[in-house]
C-alpha cells in the first residue's frame, strides 16, 4: 500500500510512560509528524488515562492502529501506521 | 421619574441590595453565545450597568447595577444585538449544556441542538416552582445531569461487528465497568450488558472500528442542588431518540403541574407521590406512544 520502502527496518519507538496528559498525546503526535505517510511507529503507553485517550486521539487524527501489545508491566505498546495528512486548513 | 414596572414584572431583573438597582439576567442556551452577542452584552454593561458582568453557576450571564429607569432601555438595546432577558421565579430556567459532539471527542450526543430544542419547548414556562434542565454529553458529566430537576446524559447503544474485531483487548482494558472480556486470543470481545453503562469508550477507542455506537439519552429526575441536596434518579431505560425523550420530559412536567403545590420543588412532589408513581407515569407515557419502543 505504501510506496515507502523501509527495507525491513523495524519501526522506532516513542516512550510516553514518563509523561502525563497532555504530554502523552503531544509526544505521540510529534513522533508521528517526523515519520512519513505509511510508516509505522511504536508508542509506549501507561495503562489508565494514556491508554484510554491516546489511541482515540491517534485514530481521530487519521492514523491506523495496527496492534496493541501488553508489556505485562502496566505499559502497552501501540503499533501505529501514519495516515494521510488531514484535508482543509489546520 | 416614571418607574417602569412592566420590565420588572416580565422577569429577569434581580433586585440588588442597592435601592433601585437590578442585576439583569440574560437568556443563554447551553452556555453558547456568539462573539457578536458578547460584544453587545459588553456594551450594555458599560452603558447601563457598572461595566462588568457576572457569570452564573448555570452558564448564565447577568449585568448588575442596572437602574430601574433603564430596564426597558437595556432590554431594547440588547434585543437589537440578539440578546434577550432571562427568567426568574417559578419557571423553567436556563437550559445548560456542554459543547457536545460538535466539539468534544468524548460526547455521545449533539447537546447544543438538544438544549435549543428543550429551551424552545419549555423555557420560561410557569410551573409550581423553579425547574432546571441540563444536558451533558457523556458519563464524564461535565454538566452535572443529576443536579437538575430534569437532566439528560448522552450515552451510546453498543453493537460489535465480530468480523472486524481483532481481539486486541484495548476496550477490555479501558472499560471502567468490567463489562468486556476476551473469549480467546483473537477475540471477539464479549459484552456483559448487566455491567455496561453505555459510556461508549469502547467505540471511541476501538482501533478497528468494530464497536458501533448509536446515540441514546439517559434521563434523571428530581435533582436539586441548593438548600436541599438531592441526586436525580434515572427512572427509565436508555432512550432511543428525541421523540422518546420529549414524551418522557412532557410527562414529567405534567406530573409536576398536576401534583405540585405552589412553591414546591419537583423533588418534593416526587418524594410525596413516591418515585414509583413517577416511574409508572413515565413508563406509561413511553408505552402510549404510537409505534414507540423501537
Amino acid at each position: 500500500m505504501s510506496d515507502v520502502d523501509r527495507g525491513g527496518k523495524p519501526p522506532g519507538t516513542v516512550d510516553t510512560t514518563g509523561a502525563v496528559c497532555p504530554m502523552t498525546f503531544v509526544l505521540a503526535k510529534m513522533a508521528l509528524d517526523e515519520i512519513g505517510e505509511g510508516d509505522e511507529i511504536i508508542i509506549r503507553l501507561n495503562e489508565g488515562e494514556a491508554l484510554a485517550n491516546v489511541p482515540r486521539s491517534i485514530k481521530d487524527e487519521g492514523h491506523r492502529i495496527l496492534r496493541l501489545t501488553d508489556n505485562g508491566d502496566g505499559t502497552y505498546n501501540l503499533l501505529v501506521r501514519k495516515g494521510a495528512p488531514p484535508e482543509g486548513p489546520q | 421619574m416614571e418607574a417602569d414596572y412592566k420590565a420588572l414584572k416580565n422577569g429577569g431583573f434581580m433586585r440588588q441590595r442597592q435601592k433601585n438597582k437590578f442585576s439583569m439576567r440574560l437568556k443563554v442556551v447551553g452556555g453558547d453565545l456568539s462573539a457578536a452577542q458578547i460584544r453587545v452584552i459588553a456594551e450594555a454593561a458599560e452603558r447601563f450597568g457598572a461595566g462588568r458582568v457576572h457569570l452564573t453557576s448555570r452558564q448564565g450571564v447577568e449585568i448588575p447595577f442596572v437602574d430601574l429607569r433603564d430596564t426597558e432601555a437595556v432590554k431594547a438595546f440588547l434585543a437589537k444585538g440578539g440578546v434577550s432577558a432571562g427568567v426568574c421565579g417559578p419557571r423553567v430556567r436556563t437550559v445548560t449544556a456542554c459543547q457536545g459532539d460538535a466539539v468534544c471527542p468524548s460526547a455521545c450526543i449533539d447537546t447544543a441542538s438538544l438544549a435549543r430544542e428543550i429551551s424552545e419547548r419549555y423555557f420560561g414556562r410557569e410551573l409550581p416552582h423553579k425547574f432546571k434542565l441540563g444536558v451533558t454529553g457523556c458519563v464524564n458529566n461535565c454538566l452535572k445531569a443529576e443536579e437538575n430537576d430534569l437532566g439528560v446524559k448522552g450515552a451510546l447503544f453498543l453493537e460489535l461487528d465480530g468480523e472486524a474485531c481483532t481481539g486486541c483487548g484495548l476496550c477490555v482494558k479501558i472499560c471502567r465497568d468490567g463489562a468486556l472480556s476476551l473469549a480467546g486470543e483473537e477475540g471477539p470481545v464479549r459484552l456483559d450488558p448487566a455491567r455496561c453503562n453505555n459510556c461508549g469508550r469502547c467505540v471511541s477507542s476501538c482501533p478497528s472500528d468494530a464497536w458501533k455506537g448509536t446515540p441514546g439519552y439517559r434521563l434523571y429526575f428530581g435533582g436539586t442542588f441548593g438548600n436541599v441536596i438531592g441526586i436525580g434518579e434515572a427512572l427509565l431505560p436508555l432512550l432511543r431518540d428525541k421523540e422518546e425523550l420529549f414524551a418522557a420530559a412532557d410527562r414529567a412536567v405534567e406530573f409536576f403541574v398536576e401534583r405540585g403545590r405552589p412553591g414546591e420543588r419537583f423533588r418534593s412532589v416526587i418524594l410525596r407521590a413516591g418515585w414509583q408513581a413517577l416511574a409508572d407515569s413515565l413508563a406509561g407515557a413511553l408505552a402510549g406512544r404510537a409505534g414507540g419502543g423501537q
